[in-house]
């Protein structure tokens, strides 16, 4: 059989499910393509008043939020060594990595000229937050590719890189979230500058350290979403009891973040409030729903002990910071009057990415040993010395 | 970002004074002429009122903004031209992740095509809503206004005021502010005793005069503070909160790290058993 035929067949056994995300991201290429036969103008909705669209309010700003279960995740288990919460960890890596680089496809569909990405590196302008924020990402995938390369060596076998993968593990950890702090926050530098633009009941001089914040709430709320569905749909252990944990601490970051919100929209904000009755409803949906509702249920024993009304919390959680990003970069932005909405190309690129991420995770979940790490046959304390890999530890792995 | 400790004062600036504007468009004529930009197929009444093309594009950097009112029962047109600010610290300059906006010395705002990467972040920074970008092509750039910087630096006066009979003047900064507030005392009756970009952004190189207030003209209210100072102050951060955030978790992780270390230690010599390697 050639190589082809071997992944047709290979592919022919997956779940209809999974071929269906296999057509969406194939659209979703096709359409991009597009982009660059036809041109930004011809295929989305932009123009010279909606300069950025959904590409950048979901593929980046959205996304990156989205992503940032690794890094909480990381720092939670190995800085503040709440240790049981481990088995976690691997598959918020896997889900940072994806979404990370899947947000670097969206900027590169979104720029003009693609093919200079490398400017930024050569002409730094520290003034930007854009600057900032590419420099961060760059340098926080490789971090995530470097740790997601300990189950693809644990695939393989290969003891010498995953001995070395060990050692830098916990510096990794740490420039993951010190990178993250900066990225997440600056992303909500980028609207300081719409100072006229953006509506008072998003604009205020704290906006970096709400992205911040909510980044953190995001990350959570998508690691208890994932291990559910993948427990619900792909058969992967119940992580129920770290779940519940985990929702023990979501709240906490939630009361921070709303303790901040209402601080700076009331003691900061300067400007109307109340001038765009479309623009409050939109905030307080966001705010009423998205955060403060799932907070009261997460306070609640039962609702944390429940499965489904745990995640339910969790993607009201989601929900709510999908909103805020997108009435900080789209409608807050919108003069009034005026209005913005995807195009058919825009949107069919961005459902590719969403279905690229689900596929991609459910692939790597199949083939690398993701959910069946077990820590326990690993010693996580910080190596004095070069000897503490357990020999046959991958087989180990594989075995339980 | 190279205007730091800049002299504003002696930078070259237009003061447009709008009462004087005729509206007969020979700014806009030579500003394509020089700047070599397309013409837009156009019709009446496409944009808001009498001017044409309907909006500043990638082939209009400037145009004049026509706004008929009445006066003493006859119909008027006030003007307004719409044009780069060429802002003393410009928001484009700042937020441009490749540095591709420069303000010169001399005062024009000047843009590196070579070097931008077309992310449209500085549409989104102008407060006046001045880049425009190539929507028509695959691989699109950024185009504005140049202050007609080829000519600035030549000594040379910018193709529009050079074409203007009555309404444009070009020269030094202070020399210019200094004229618009002679020519208010002068004829107090006629002009609002406001000017527009003395302080609008921090200041501008583009100085307005006008008989109706700026609002019904379609001057945009802008804060008086320079935008890059809202980004900065929240970038400048950046390098503290790194070394604290990361200082601090290598700290936190060392030392509960070394807490599981010891207790392990203490476990392993009070049981006496064998290290995992050995057994």
């Amino acid at each position: 059989m050639t190589a082809a035929k071997i992944i047709a067949n290979e592919i022919k056994g997956y779940h209809r499910f999974v071929q269906f995300l296999i057509v969406l991201v194939a659209v979703g290429a096709l359409a991009s393509l597009a982009r660059f036969v036809f041109g930004l103008g011809v295929t989305t909705n932009l123009n010279d008043t909606f300069p950025w669209g959904l590409w950048i309010s979901f593929d980046v700003v959205t996304a990156v939020p989205l992503a940032a279960g690794a890094f909480t995740l990381g720092a939670i288990v190995h800085c503040f060594h709440i240790k049981k919460l481990e088995p976690l960890v691997r598959p918020a890596i896997v889900t940072g990595f994806l979404g990370y680089s899947l947000v670097s496809v969206g900027l590169l569909l979104d720029l003009g000229q693609p093919q200079r990405c490398w400017h930024t590196m050569v002409y730094w302008n520290p003034h930007s937050p854009m600057f900032e924020v590419s420099m961060c990402i760059m340098a926080y995938t490789t971090v995530l590719f470097l740790e997601f390369l300990s189950p693809v060596c644990e695939k393989f076998g290969y003891h010498v890189p995953l001995r070395l993968l060990r050692t830098i593990e916990m510096p990794l950890v740490v420039a993951a979230a010190s990178i993250s702090t900066l990225h997440q926050s600056s992303l909500g530098t980028f609207f300081l500058i719409a100072v006229d633009k953006l509506h008072s009941l998003w604009y205020n001089p704290l906006l970096p350290l709400l992205f911040w914040i909510s980044a953190m709430c995001a990350g959570i709320s998508i690691i208890i979403v994932e291990a559910t569905m993948s427990h619900k749909y792909m058969g992967q252990p119940d992580e129920g009891e770290l779940l519940e944990t985990l929702a023990k601490i979501l709240p906490w970051v939630i009361t921070v973040y709303l303790t901040v919100k209402f601080f700076s929209l009331f003691a900061l904000t300067q400007g109307p409030l109340f001038n765009r009755p479309g623009l409050l409803v939109l905030f307080i949906v966001e705010v009423a729903v998205g955060m403060v509702l799932p907070l009261f249920m997460l306070m609640s024993r039962k609702v944390r002990e429940d499965g489904r009304l745990r995640a339910t919390a969790a993607w009201l959680v989601i929900a709510g910071i999908i909103l805020n990003r997108f009435n900080v970069s789209m409608f807050g932005m919108e003069a009034p009057g005026t209005f913005y909405y995807p195009s058919f190309i825009e949107s069919l690129v961005t459902i590719g990415i969403i279905a690229a991420h689900i596929l991609f995770f459910v692939l790597i979940a199949k083939y690398f040993p993701i959910f069946e790490h077990h820590p326990e046959t690993v010693d996580y304390s910080i190596p004095d010395h070069f000897h503490k890999t357990e020999k046959g530890h991958a087989h180990g792995a594989a075995k339980a | 970002m190279s205007s730091e400790n800049q002299d504003f004062n002696k930078t070259k600036a237009f003061l447009i004074d709008m009462t004087k504007c005729t509206g007969c468009r020979g700014c806009q004529v030579a500003c394509k002429q020089w700047n070599q930009l397309g013409a837009e197929k156009t019709e009446f009444f496409t944009g808001e009122g009498y001017q044409n093309p309907p909006l500043m594009s990638e082939y209009t950097f400037t145009r004049i903004k026509f706004r008929d009112y009445e006066k003493n029962g006859q119909n008027e047109f006030a003007f307004y031209k719409e044009m780069c600010m060429h802002c003393n610290e410009p928001a484009c300059a700042s937020v441009c992740p490749v540095g591709a906006f420069k303000k010169t010395k001399e005062g024009p705002v000047t843009y590196d095509a070579e070097r931008c990467i077309g992310c449209r972040f500085c549409m989104v920074a102008c407060p006046f809503g001045v880049p425009k970008y190539e929507w028509s092509k695959a691989l699109p750039l950024v185009r504005k206004c140049t202050g007609c910087y080829s000519r600035v630096k030549e000594g040379l006066k910018p193709a529009c005021a050079t074409t203007c009979v009555s309404a444009i003047t070009y020269g030094n900064r202070e020399d210019m502010i200094k004229e618009a507030n002679k020519r208010i005392a002068a004829r107090p009756e006629k002009y609002l005793k406001k000017l527009y970009g003395s302080e609008e952004a921090g200041g501008t190189s583009v100085i307005y005069l006008t008989a109706l207030p700026f609002d019904e003209l379609g001057f945009k209210p802008v804060t008086k503070r320079p935008l890059p100072s809202y980004t900065w102050q929240a970038l400048r951060l950046v390098p503290g909160i790194f070394l604290t955030v990361g200082g601090s978790l290598s700290l936190l992780s060392w030392f509960n790290h070394r807490k599981e270390r010891i207790a392990k230690e203490e476990e392993q010599r009070k049981s006496g058993a064998t290290p995992k390697e050995e057994s």
